[in-house]
């Protein structure tokens, strides 16, 4: 298969949040500033590129019966590396996004991936497909912090647009994450089906 | 006592798992358009999140803690809530046919619910006693289920209105359950003991 179809296949047509909607806990979770959100899709996008390819690369060795437990081993390896890294060089990063580093392991895009792509194909393409799907669900979370964060703050990556006072509070507490996100998929529903 | 109550209080209202710390949304979004539906996976739930927490909170306690292994939690946790679930599915198949009718397709779904290994995680992290964490994971448990619920019941009448196209399935869903959050901070200035 193409490299840069399987690419923009995760990026686009199978994006992880806005047309599978796979994933949400974090997506609405940790998405209260543009800064969150980034750290979470590239955390997701390590874990996600690094149990695609260790996937695809034993899958033939793995019986069929075990293959379910053997994929979230492999996954949950990879989140406790990490863990221990972000814990060690990026503390600041870890605290903020807290509990949603550990729970990466039970986030349906990576076992989804690893059932629906990764144990079909090679590793080259699996590492592609870890790419885009990666890359798909980071600029959905970069995008829904940005907004979230220019709406209640007023600042985009800490950078102030318009003064703080004018921003609305809602937007960054939990009842804005679910009514940001519901819009933003309308927007992208209209503008798919025009 | 007091602390018992107000950890169960905190968890159902005050920081519902799913409306205020964003865990478990996608049986939230997926198992929420019948309210029969939504209170079997929150009595599954249930079940599950309150064995689940004793048998994590024991393993930490007296075998990682003791050995130095905490750095195995992640790993540890998600296997043994995986076997426990399955453990479960075969246990009730045998003994009580009828619960397993009524239970049966909500079990596999739940090793991915990641309020449970969430739970597990946060009682650890908090330093609670066992039976604190025991209430804790119960209250949490029902939370879920009244968020559920609550929210099988406006989707049941949301499918009554008509609704502009962009926004139907999904869009709309999300919407209510932002206005369903926003009902719940309401309960946020309450505070026990």
């Amino acid at each position: 298969m193409n490299k840069t179809k399987i690419l923009l296949n995760g990026l686009i047509k199978e994006n992880p949040t806005f047309v599978l909607l796979l994933g949400m806990c974090p997506t609405l979770g940790t998405t209260t500033s543009a800064m969150g959100g980034l750290g979470m899709g590239l955390s997701t996008l390590f874990v996600l590129i690094c149990s695609n390819v260790v996937i695809s690369m034993v899958k033939s060795i793995i019986p069929d019966k075990v293959r379910i437990p053997a994929f979230i081993v492999i996954i949950a390896t990879f989140v406790t590396i990490l863990q221990l890294c972000m814990q060690a060089y990026l503390p600041e990063l870890y605290a903020t996004l807290g509990l949603f580093i550990p729970l990466i392991v039970v986030n349906c895009i990576l076992l989804g991936r690893a059932e629906a792509f990764a144990a079909k194909h090679t590793p080259g393409e699996s590492f592609f497909d870890g790419l885009g799907i990666g890359l798909g669900f980071t600029v959905a979370l970069t995008l829904l912090g940005c907004v979230r964060e220019f709406l209640g703050t007023g600042h985009i990556f800490g950078r102030p647009i318009y003064p703080e006072e004018y921003g609305s509070l809602i937007f960054i507490l939990a009842p804005g994450a679910f009514i940001v996100l519901g819009f933003l998929i309308a927007i992208i529903h209209s503008i798919k089906t025009r | 006592m007091l602390t018992y109550i107000s950890i169960f209080i905190t968890a159902i209202f005050v920081n519902n798992i799913v409306l205020s710390q964003f865990l478990g949304i996608c049986p939230f979004l997926g198992v929420s358009k019948r309210i029969d539906s939504a209170l079997g996976m929150g009595a599954a739930v249930t079940f599950v999140m309150t064995l689940s927490t004793i048998v994590t909170y024991l393993l930490q306690t007296y075998l990682l803690m003791p050995l130095g292994l905490d750095y195995m939690q992640t790993i540890v946790f998600i296997l043994v809530i995986a076997a426990l679930v399955q453990l479960l599915e075969i246990i009730i198949k045998k003994i009580a046919p009828a619960l397993y009718q009524a239970l049966g397709v909500f079990l596999p779904l739940i090793t991915t619910n990641c309020t449970i290994l969430g739970v597990a995680l946060i009682v650890i992290q908090k330093n609670m006693t066992l039976l604190e964490s025991t209430v804790y994971a119960i209250s949490t448990a029902l939370g879920f289920t009244l968020a559920l619920v609550l929210f099988a019941g406006m989707r049941e009448q949301m499918s009554l209105s008509s609704i502009p196209k962009a926004m139907q399935g999904t869009p709309i869903a999300l919407v209510a359950a932002g206005l369903l959050a926003m009902a719940f901070m309401g309960f946020s200035g309450i505070k026990i003991g």
